[in-house]
This record gives C-alpha cells, sequence and structure tokens, in this order.
C-alpha cells in the first residue's frame, strides 16, 4: 500500500519524473509544479492513496489542464478554475468526489491534479489513464475500458464552465478542444468521473509512484547520470537504446502537432551507429541503425547527458548529448483495445506494434 | 576624424581599448578591477589616453559586470513594487514563488493583480483595470519603490503595459522608475516578470554605473556620447541602460563574442573565451552571439532575459592540477589572478593548467617564464583531460556538423590546442587578450520583435514582412544607420497543441551608429 503526503520535495520530483513520462510531450510541468505548491503551502501535504484504497462506490474525477502547453506558462490559471470546474461534474453527478485522479501521468497534468486535490482536502489516486503522456482525450485506459469521459467540465480563469455530455470520448476531445480554443488556447478541465470499482478496473496503478521514483533518482543524478540512468532503467524494466550526439533535427508545426525527428550519433558502445528519434509533440519511434528500437505506445525519452534531466521535443538542439530510453507502456496499451486507442496507426503510421524488448531480444 | 573607446569590466581584469574610425586599435590597457569599478575605468581610462591621441574622442563604449555582481551579491538591490495585468488569470501563481528566499526578501514588495492582458492571439482578455493600476502607483510613489508591470502575453501585445506606465508617470511623475515586461523579457509569464523585477531592483544601480563612467569618461577624455553594451552585443544609450540595466547582465561575454568577429574577420564561427578561472564557449551567427532558446538563470531566479548562448566549462589558466600515483585531476577549482604568483612558472607552488601546457612545450606566454617541472605523464594526462571537456564544450555548442572555425580569445587563450572538436582549426587571433574591449568599441545598434503569431488569416510572407519591418523601426530608432541596417536573427518557433498553426516568429535587425549620434 502507498500512502504517502506529497508535499514541495515531493513535487519536485514528481515534475522531473512526469517529464520522463511525457516522452518528449505532455508540457513542461513547472507551471503545473508551482501552482500545486502554492495550494501545498497554504493547505499542506496532498495524500496520495493507493488505488486499492478507494470504496468500490467512491467518486473519483479527472483533473487536467487542455490546450497548449505554451500558452499556459503565459495565461497561468486563477486557482479557482479547477474548482468550478469540479463541482460542475459533481453537480452532474450528483456526488460530490472523493478523491482525484490525473488523466496522464506525463507532463504538466500530472502535478495539476494536486492543485485543486490540496484545496478540495481530498486525496490523490497513485494511478492514472495513460501511464504516460498522450495528445488526446481518447487515448486513455478509462476510454479504451468503455467507460466514458463525460460528464466534463471544461473551464476557463473568468469563470466560463461549459458542462459536455459527449457520445464518445472522440467527440469530448472535439468539443473539448473547440472550446479550449475559444477561450484563448488554455482551459482546464474535470472528466471521466469514475465509481472506485471501475477505478480499479480500468486504472493504470502506480505511475506517480513511478514518477516520483523516477524523478528523486534523476533529481539527485549528479555527475553519476549514466550510471544512475542505466540502473533506473533497469528496475524500470526499460532499456538503454542509445547514446550519442544530435547530429540533425527537423521540426515543423502542422494542425496544432510539432512534427519532426532527431537524429543522433553514438557515442561509446554505439560509436559508428546512429539514431532517429521521429515525434509528434511525443516522440514516437527509435530507429537504430535503420531498425525499428521501439514505437509508440512505448514510452521514448530523450535525457540530457549532462543533467540526466528530461528534454521535451522544443529544447532538442543540436550538440547535445543525449541518452535514448525506452520503457514499457502499461500492458493496457499493449492489448488490441489498446493499440486500437493508441497504437501507431493512431498516429498516422504504417507500422505494426511489436514491443520493444521483442525487438531488442531479435537483435 | 574621431576616435572611440571601448572597456570591458570583467570580474579579475578592466581592459580598455582606444580606436579610429577605421576600426584600428590604437591603444590597448589592462589594469584589475577595483572593488568600486569606477577607480579601475579611471585608471584603464587614463593608461589607453597616454599619450593623448591627437584626434577627438567622441564616444564610449561600456561593459560591465555591476548589475551582475549586485545581483549575485544582493547588495544595492531596491524593493519593487509588482503589477500584473491579467486578472483574474494567473493568480495561481503569485510573483516570486520560485525565489531563493534571500533574494525573495530583499527584493519583494507589494503586489497588484488587476484586471487586463491579452490572448495569444492579441486580443483583450479584459479591459484594463486602470482605477487598480492608479492605486498600485499611488501606493508605489508613497513607499518609493520602483515598479515592475508585467501583463498576461505582453510579447504578443504590449498596449495594456504601455497604457500602465503611462498611468503610472502620470500618478508618480515621469522620473519614477518603471519597468514594463514586454521590452525585456520574451513568451512566459513567471520568466518575464522575474526578468522585469530584477531589472526594477537594479535602478540604483543602474543610476551610479551611468553617472560614474559618464563622469569617468567626461573627466579624461570628454568624450560626450557614452554608450553601455548590452547581452545581444549591441548598445544602448545612457538613458536607456539606466531604465534597462538588466540587458546587460551577459554583456561580457557578448563583447568577446563581438570582439572574436571582428578580430578574425569571421562572422560564423565558435568563440572560446579562456580567462583564469572557466572557459565560455558560445557562437557567432552573422557576426552576432547566438542566444540562449530557454530560460536562463540569473542567481538562481528563472528569466528568459535574451542572453547569449554560452557554456561555461570548470577550465582557466589557474585551474589547479593534481596527482595520486595515476589518477590525474584537473580542477574545479583555480589559483585565478594569483595564477601570476602562485603558478609553477611564476615561482608559485601550485600545478595549474597553464603550467602544464608550459611544460609540454605546447605554448609561449607574453612573458619570459622558467619551464615548469610536471611528471611528463601527469602533464600529458591533464592535458587531454582539458582537451576532452573542450572538444565536448565545442561540441555541444556546434551550430551543425559543418565545419566552421574557432575563434580563441581571452587572456588564456594562448593555452588552447591546435584544433579543437575533431577537427576545428583553433584561430588565435591579434589581440585576443582584449577582444572584449574591442567587442564594446565596435558595437552595432539592434531591435528586436517576438511574436507569436497565427497563420490562418494571413500568410507567412505577409506576416514575415511586417515583423522585418519592425525590427528595422525599432533598431532606426534606437539609432542604428538606416541605410546599413540589416537582419541578424530570425526564428519561427512552431507553436505545439494548439490549432491553426500558430508560430512564434522573432527578428532582429542592427546597423552601425548612425553619423552624429
Amino acid at each position: 500500500m502507498t500512502r504517502r503526503r506529497i508535499g514541495l520535495e515531493e513535487l519536485e520530483d514528481l515534475a522531473i519524473g512526469a517529464a520522463v513520462l511525457g516522452t518528449g510531450g505532455g508540457g513542461d510541468p513547472y507551471v503545473g509544479k508551482l501552482w500545486a505548491q502554492q495550494r501545498v503551502l497554504d493547505r499542506g501535504p496532498v495524500e496520495l492513496i493507493d488505488v486499492d484504497e478507494v470504496a468500490d462506490d467512491a467518486l473519483v474525477v479527472a483533473a487536467a489542464m487542455m490546450g497548449a502547453p505554451s500558452v499556459i506558462v503565459e495565461k497561468i490559471p486563477s486557482g479557482s478554475e479547477l474548482l468550478a470546474a469540479f463541482r460542475a461534474v459533481e453537480q452532474a453527478c450528483g456526488a460530490r468526489a472523493d478523491a482525484v485522479m490525473c488523466i496522464e501521468a506525463g507532463g504538466i497534468n500530472s502535478t495539476i491534479p494536486f492543485a485543486v486535490a490540496a484545496d478540495l482536502g481530498l486525496p490523490v489516486v497513485d494511478g492514472d489513464g495513460m501511464g504516460r503522456a498522450f495528445p488526446e482525450v481518447q487515448m486513455v485506459s478509462f476510454a479504451a475500458h468503455g467507460l466514458p469521459a463525460t460528464p466534463m467540465a471544461v473551464a476557463d480563469e473568468l469563470g466560463n464552465v461549459t458542462l459536455l455530455r459527449s457520445v464518445s470520448a472522440e467527440w469530448a476531445e472535439r468539443l473539448g478542444r473547440a472550446l479550449v480554443v475559444a477561450e484563448g488556447g488554455a482551459s482546464v478541465i474535470a472528466q471521466y468521473p469514475i465509481r472506485g470499482r471501475d477505478l480499479k478496473l480500468a486504472a493504470i496503478r502506480g505511475t506517480l509512484t513511478l514518477a516520483l521514483q523516477i524523478g528523486a533518482g534523476l533529481r539527485r543524478a549528479g555527475r553519476q547520470s549514466q550510471r544512475v540512468i542505466e540502473d533506473l532503467t533497469r528496475r524500470l524494466g526499460g532499456a538503454l537504446l542509445f547514446h550519442g550526439k544530435i547530429v540533425d533535427l527537423r521540426r515543423e508545426t502542422a494542425s496544432g502537432f510539432v512534427r519532426g525527428a532527431v537524429s543522433i550519433d553514438g557515442l561509446d558502445r554505439w560509436a559508428g551507429s546512429s539514431c532517429q528519434v521521429t515525434f509528434q509533440n511525443e516522440n514516437l519511434i527509435a530507429i537504430v541503425d535503420g531498425t525499428v528500437r521501439a514505437s509508440v505506445p512505448d514510452l521514448i525519452t530523450l535525457l540530457e547527458e549532462e543533467s540526466a534531466h528530461p528534454v521535451t521535443t522544443e529544447r532538442l538542439r543540436f550538440g547535445m548529448r543525449v541518452f535514448v530510453l525506452a520503457l514499457p507502456c502499461a500492458p493496457l496499451w499493449r492489448e488490441p483495445r489498446g493499440l486500437a486507442k493508441a497504437g501507431p496507426r493512431c498516429f498516422g503510421l504504417d507500422l505494426d506494434y511489436v514491443p520493444f524488448e521483442r525487438r531488442l531480444a531479435r537483435s | 576624424m574621431s576616435l572611440r573607446i571601448g572597456i570591458d569590466v570583467g570580474g579579475t581584469n578592466t581592459d580598455a581599448v582606444l580606436m579610429d574610425a577605421s576600426d584600428r586599435v590604437l591603444g590597448r590597457a589592462k589594469v584589475p578591477t577595483s572593488p568600486d569599478v569606477v577607480s579601475g575605468i579611471r585608471a584603464a581610462l587614463a593608461r589607453v589616453l597616454t599619450p593623448p591621441p591627437r584626434e577627438p574622442v567622441t564616444a564610449a563604449m561600456l561593459g560591465t559586470t555591476q548589475c551582475t555582481n549586485a545581483v549575485v551579491q544582493r547588495r544595492g538591490l531596491r524593493r519593487v513594487a509588482i503589477v500584473r495585468l491579467g486578472a483574474p488569470a494567473t493568480a495561481a501563481v503569485p510573483p516570486l514563488a520560485d525565489w531563493p528566499p534571500d533574494l525573495r526578501s530583499v527584493v519583494g514588495g507589494p503586489v497588484t493583480l488587476v484586471a487586463g492582458g491579452h490572448d495569444y492571439m492579441g486580443h483583450e482578455l479584459a479591459p484594463l483595470d486602470e482605477a487598480g493600476v492608479r492605486r498600485a502607483a499611488v501606493e508605489a510613489a508613497e513607499r518609493d519603490l520602483p515598479l515592475a508591470i508585467v501583463g498576461v502575453f505582453s510579447a504578443v501585445n504590449p498596449e495594456h503595459e504601455r497604457r500602465a506606465a503611462e498611468i503610472c508617470a502620470e500618478v508618480a511623475g515621469s522620473e519614477h522608475p518603471v519597468s514594463i515586461s514586454s521590452e525585456i523579457g520574451s513568451v512566459g509569464l513567471l520568466e518575464r516578470e522575474n526578468a522585469t523585477v530584477l531589472n526594477a531592483a537594479l535602478t540604483d544601480v543602474a543610476e551610479v554605473a551611468t553617472r560614474s563612467f559618464e563622469e569617468a569618461v567626461k573627466a579624461a577624455c570628454g568624450a560626450e556620447a557614452c554608450y553601455f553594451t548590452q547581452n545581444d552585443g549591441t548598445l544602448m544609450a545612457l538613458a536607456y541602460a539606466r531604465r534597462y540595466p538588466s540587458l546587460m547582465l551577459a554583456s561580457g561575454p557578448a563583447n568577446s563574442m563581438r570582439g572574436a568577429a571582428f578580430l578574425s574577420g569571421v562572422a560564423e564561427a565558435l568563440v572560446v573565451d579562456v580567462g583564469g578561472t572557466t572557459t565560455d564557449v558560445g557562437v557567432l551567427v552573422d557576426g552576432f552571439p547566438r542566444e540562449a532558446p530557454f530560460v536562463v538563470e540569473v542567481a538562481g531566479v528563472r528569466t528568459n532575459f535574451r542572453m547569449p548562448d554560452v557554456v561555461s566549462l570548470p577550465l582557466g589558466g589557474g585551474t589547479v592540477v593534481r596527482w595520486d600515483g595515476g589518477r590525474v585531476a584537473l580542477g574545479p577549482d583555480s589559483v585565478g589572478y594569483r595564477l601570476l604568483s602562485e603558478g609553477l612558472a611564476f615561482g608559485g607552488t601550485r600545478t595549474t593548467f597553464t603550467d602544464v601546457v608550459l611544460a609540454l612545450g605546447r605554448a609561449e606566454l607574453e612573458v619570459p617564464v622558467r619551464r615548469p617541472r610536471i611528471p611528463l605523464e601527469v602533464a600529458e594526462a591533464a592535458y587531454r583531460l582539458a582537451t576532452e571537456l573542450l572538444d565536448r564544450g565545442v561540441d555541444r555548442m556546434r551550430p551543425s556538423s559543418e565545419p566552421l572555425p574557432v575563434i580563441g580569445v581571452g587572456g588564456g587563450s594562448v593555452l588552447l590546442p591546435p584544433c579543437l572538436g575533431g577537427n576545428l582549426e583553433v584561430v588565435k587571433p591579434a589581440d585576443f587578450a582584449v577582444a572584449n574591449a574591442i567587442g564594446a568599441a565596435i558595437s552595432e545598434v539592434s531591435g528586436g520583435v517576438d511574436r507569436i503569431v497565427a497563420l490562418g488569416s494571413r500568410s507567412i510572407e505577409d506576416l514575415r514582412e511586417e515583423v522585418r519591418r519592425e525590427a528595422f523601426a525599432q533598431a532606426v530608432a534606437a539609432g542604428a544607420d538606416a541605410g546599413a541596417v540589416r537582419i541578424v536573427l530570425w526564428e519561427e518557433i512552431p507553436v505545439a497543441y494548439l490549432p491553426g498553426n500558430a508560430m512564434r516568429l522573432r527578428a532582429k535587425a542592427a546597423g552601425p551608429l548612425a553619423r552624429g549620434r
């Protein structure tokens, strides 16, 4: 059983770990961290509880921001919009929320739920709907289990609250996105109000503890970055795919996505090899010497050699020395219903998914 | 024909050069930096003006670390009244939330959050709460606190910030110091706010620095025009420097890179500036320092100033070398300016990186020194470590795999190997030791634009043209020669997760000082 109090230091760890699970995207957790830290300063630490501790009939609601991380770093929330969104969803459900959850443990949406949890005096559940970052509302374990994303509330800092009841998670994404644009590019949402019994069925468990562990390790890596990264990777069942220097970088924007690829020349035992990572906000495929080594939905993360900190696609640049890491995605995403929601083809890739462990074992 | 003087105040030395209208170096000086800075400047001026030049000195350009030192040492900083335009947005994270507590306790003043600000398209979020701004200005005036004003998306639309500054001037008088964020930082509210607050906190430091420089120059040579160099390697007039002292926080590295470009005649290069304790590696693009793309920390505060992109390596002429059996360690500590008394070659007892290079016979100093005795394998191992460190720094900063020259500047650049980063030739120009002062003397004037644009309604060519024109106009307004202004920086950065293909456009135009300025 995990029962931990999440205070200021833990939020620092979480922000780093969440950026690793963000696999290059998901937005910088920085603003969400500061917001949560402010609420924790005022209201005290937030309790992190295990999925099994949630009563079967308890109501759990996910909190997140939707829209452009580059907007939220400028138009920072007022701090009360998430409360308003929660109240709207609670009203629609006819019940008060008993716990808050993360829809995605990767990126900025890992820290934001702690802000509203501190305000409401509620615990946060140690689990999420992705186990990483994905770009769209329907790429969530709850949706893959057929649980509805709505009633979902979209709220902005002015006090506008819109309650959505959609016929599918895809529609919730489409309608929510339109509202977010109308509201200036970044809003907050409360969604996937689910009962404890469904949470136990559908949640990807232990992902916040995972992010906390990763963050704590990397924050203290200092000059031992390579050893720490290798240890951590082993413990998490991941693989160090590559180590090298960025020698080429292509980035372009198209309909709300940053698409591109980065080429890396090998160092150490990879000397003479080259690696290419393609991304669409998040990292999608890692290819070493022409062979695919890992692909979405498995996690592909780049860590800067010197600091051992994760690098988002926006921060990539020529000459940076990086480690390329693959971490296993949650088992759900490897099942047919998971692959239907978030497999390579959902990202427009003409590629069959093979777990990276199998790809590596082949070579 | 008129002359000009460039001065660079560093942590250890104050350097000065005298240059003529055809950019010839007529005189150079290197004196120790004095604790009060200005006596060092006076000494450098006196030396560079001896014997007195035959032509008049018309302009003096200064790059100085005074502002950086003030922030790092928390000395001479003012408490700042902070006004945010954006309510109810932004309330979730108050100003200075992430500052080191000691700095926050010195600088943090009253905070006012009022309605105003814009969205990412530049549309008004809410009308500006002028009464709220007025109340904040009244309090700031009563308590004599400089004001820092930051509005949501002011980098896209600075209208509200400018109006708020007008109100503050009406209330507190036009002399009352007011800093607005759109003139200081780029997109990222907290980082831009931090930068603006630091700028306001430096009000007194700037006042002293500008006045003492002006007086020193007048007394030494009567030059009327005084300029400060800023982080991007361009000039600002004295009055501007007084208002925007934060824009000179990184003028040192910028000056040495500009000087390197001038001395070598190369516009695209890596610059390796070797000092006593550290080595800075930077990149020249079109003759200007490449800017750091993201957050830059200043004394523990996240900011988004336009800063040169520099990686600082723990290696300098005074870096201490230790060995124990087969293990050789290089620094990171350094004897710094005490190299000239403590280094082996200078009769001291500490083995430094300078001693290693001399022992291997890989460099000669201007002053004759004895060749230090160090076990050959130690010297070779230490030299290898140093070269690896430099190679990595150079590798990290290289803009692409295309070969380009490495320019060595700074007092310690004689220690550099002939090649770095695998195959890049190291060029060591004449006057390398005063490259930073030369960089100050040859500085140009610039103007910049940084904006998020939506590609839906207008064509990209249209927007590019508008941004280009605006950058030109700003450079000319700042004093550049309209006939010689050119674009020196152009960036188009896609913005993630926004529909409608939003793009961040950044442009900078620069040109030499217009005649008569």
